[in-house]
């Protein structure tokens, strides 16, 4: 089986699946002749002509707008936002219309798509390049929102979402793109959505994870277990719909969670997640839940690392909720 | 494409005497301009019913049409059977003309369990799949970037149909604006720009709106051929929407169109028009109505009299009662259908929420019959 890195993966899935789907269509800025800021779409333009690989005029608003347009034909867009950070000036066509016209128009006009964006700091990006924007999709009915932390679950999600019904936003974590190496079979395969994985087994705590967080937390999990702290690591890979009965069949076993995303703390998606805790498994807590976030400031640029919520951060807050 | 930069001509048809000009007339046959006249007589009247029913607190809101009938109908009749429409708000007309049953756009003024999307958007924000037409919403102007990647798709795959959006010369401002136009002149799509303007966005009158001679002229900026009209004249508009399609049709590109109209009325049921316009000043405009306009043509061709026209409203008056009965009668969707459409299958939280939904007390006011 080939070691692929998530870039080389999410550009295999694509190439799949433009292969055996004529609908699908790629679209965004500078993803055709150079293959995207971070390579991810390279060669396709070539393999695939300038009709399925569009390099598009600089306006998210346009990408979306436009690809929408092309879903309600029946094609199968999946634009390409350059930075989860410049999504904004399309959030009226995600949030308004993609996310609404199944619903609004009473079933008449679904509207899929699969928006592929790369998310989250630790690249020295500064505000603009480094955000975590996924709460706000979330939190609008009629999205789902996917982010996987490694290359096999990036392919077989990615290809999931591509297949799935309604409107995909798929947050691939930069941070990783290229760090993270690992078996990806050649051919066809799906990770279904809304479901999480286990990724480490524990008795004493529970910690909620996804993308490039995902390997602070297993790192701060391995450090805790030379404390005598035995951590059950989770990886969401989906973010919405969650796979609710995964997290509650942990925590209802370890009675102790610990939350960790990039994003800001204050109504982040572990405010959620810790609601839904709260409300579904209260009895079974040992312990008060515990959020290991960003700060509620903009992303700083000197100071991204201590901004970002790293494995140090982690293993205190671990420690602290095994012993509480 | 017009090289100049500002555009002085407006393309008319029918004179102040009556007649079609032979130089732009778009020679549609007699029955044909009669249909669309009954058709502009039936939107009228149901503007006013429905005004009426908003005033007496039997539907919630209307936005009409009256005075922008012909830059409505006219374009929309110039499309062929597999051509799109993508609307704005104000577009009723159009979408009886296209096939919908006045029946199923009353569901749609009442939200009842018969209207086509469910009772979930406000009146008027209808949804036409079967009539090739659109889904309405509120945000201005996102429907022109949509109709854009509609248009751009149809040509990818060799389809000859072409996509004719709606839009107020407010949208003009919007960046929605920009960006469709902008995306349909780089890959030339087959899309027309139908802008009417209103001389209103709301209480902004339309020389507030932009610093441009015209709303026309703002095509040059993206390559593509613009032309004016006159908005109340529906053959005028009949002729420059079909050319405008034509060429879309032939590969060669978009065309905006800027009709000149007047809204007649209020912005919707919940303005008053009296706090921001002079409507002593309105009298030219009502001058203007396209109704007597192509009433005086269809007259001088001995195609249409007094008699014809009212039997034809009495005729429409009967089928507005009806329906209006009809709608009235029928219940509000059930309470489950509020948890549907949201995803193609329904995930955990929502089977959870309408749960909830169905132990709780209902509200007094719903979910028996129209009176809402």
């Amino acid at each position: 089986m080939p070691q692929m890195n998530m870039v080389q993966a999410v550009n295999d899935a694509l190439r799949l699946e433009l292969k055996r789907d004529p609908r699908v269509v790629l679209l965004g800025e500078d993803i055709g002749k150079v293959g995207g800021v971070f390579r991810v779409t390279q060669d396709l333009q070539k393999e695939f002509g300038p009709d399925r690989v569009i390099d598009t005029p600089l306006s998210e608003g346009g990408i979306i707008g436009a690809a929408i347009g092309m879903a309600l034909y029946g094609l199968h867009p999946v634009p390409e936002i350059q930075f989860s950070d410049f999504i904004f000036p399309a959030f009226d066509q995600i949030v308004s219309e993609l996310a609404k016209f199944r619903y609004r128009s009473g079933g008449e006009f679904p509207a899929k798509m699969v928006i592929r964006t790369p998310v989250g700091g630790g690249i020295r990006g500064g505000h603009y390049h480094s955000q975590s924007p996924e709460a706000y999709f979330i939190h609008t009915p009629g999205l789902k929102v996917v982010c996987p932390s490694n290359p096999y679950d990036a392919k077989g999600l990615l290809l999931a979402s591509l297949r799935d019904p309604d409107p995909v936003l798929f947050f691939e974590p930069k941070r990783v793109y290229r760090a993270a190496r690992s078996e990806v079979p050649e051919g066809d395969y799906t990770v279904p959505l809304s479901q999480a994985k286990v990724v480490r087994p524990g008795q004493h705590v529970t910690v909620l994870a996804w993308g490039a967080m995902l390997y602070e937390a297993i790192e701060a999990a391995n450090q805790a277990a030379a404390l005598g702290v035995d951590t059950e690591v989770i990886d969401l890979r989906t973010l919405w719909p969650v796979d609710i009965d995964t997290i509650i069949a942990s925590v209802k076993k370890t009675g102790r969670v610990v939350v960790v995303h990039e994003a800001p703390k204050t109504c982040g998606f572990g405010a959620e997640l810790i609601a839904l805790i709260n409300e579904k498994a209260f009895l079974h807590l040992e312990a008060p839940p515990v959020r290991v976030t960003g700060y509620d400031t903009p992303f700083p640029y000197t100071l991204e690392m201590d901004y970002l919520p790293l494995a140090g951060r982690i293993l205190p807050a671990l420690v602290e909720t095994a012993r509480y | 494409m017009q090289t100049q930069f500002v555009l002085d001509d407006v393309v008319t048809v029918i004179g102040p005497d009556g007649v079609a000009d032979p130089a732009t007339d778009p020679k549609l046959p007699g029955e044909t301009v009669v249909k669309l006249f009954k058709h502009m007589l039936l939107t009228r009247q149901v503007d006013e019913r429905l005004v009426l029913l908003q005033r007496q607190g039997r539907i919630g809101f209307h936005i009409g049409s009256l005075g922008e009938e012909a830059c409505i109908l006219g374009p929309a009749a110039a499309l062929g059977d597999d051509d799109w429409l993508w609307p704005c708000y104000r577009e009723f007309g159009a979408l009886l003309l296209r096939g919908m049953p006045l029946q199923t756009y009353l569901d749609n003024m009442y939200g009842n369990a018969n209207d086509a999307v469910k009772g979930r958007q406000m009146p008027d924000h209808y949804s036409g799949r079967p009539y090739k037409f659109g889904s309405v919403s509120s945000p201005i102007g996102t429907q022109i970037t949509q109709a854009v990647g509609f248009s751009w798709a149809a040509k990818m795959k060799g389809d000859k149909s072409v996509s004719l959006v709606f839009f107020g010369e407010g949208a003009t401002s919007s960046s929605e604006f920009h960006n469709g136009m902008n995306f349909a002149g780089v890959y030339k799509t087959p899309t027309v720009f139908l802008c009417r303007n209103n001389g209103w966005a709301i209480s902004v009158p339309a020389g507030q709106q932009t610093a441009s001679q015209t709303f026309a002229q703002k095509a040059f900026a993206y390559g593509m051929t613009a032309v004016r009209a006159d908005g109340n004249d529906l053959l005028a508009m009949v002729k420059v929407t079909r050319d405008a399609i034509e060429r879309g049709r032939n590969g060669e590109g978009p065309t905006l169109i800027e009709a000149l109209t007047h809204r007649l009325s209020g912005h919707s049921t919940s303005d008053d028009p009296k706090a921001y316009r002079n409507e002593a000043e309105m009298t030219a405009e009502r001058a203007k109505d396209p109704v007597p306009r192509l009433r005086a043509y269809l007259v001088g061709l001995g195609l249409w009299d007094d008699a014809q026209e009212k039997a034809w409203a009495e005729q429409v008056d009967g089928e507005i009662k009806r329906a209006v009965e009809t709608a009235e009668k029928t219940a509000a969707p059930a309470l489950h259908t509020m948890f549907e459409d949201v995803y193609a299958t329904q995930p955990w939280h929502l089977a959870e929420q309408q749960a909830e939904a169905e132990r709780a007390p209902r509200p007094a006011g719903h979910g028996g019959g129209g009176g809402h």
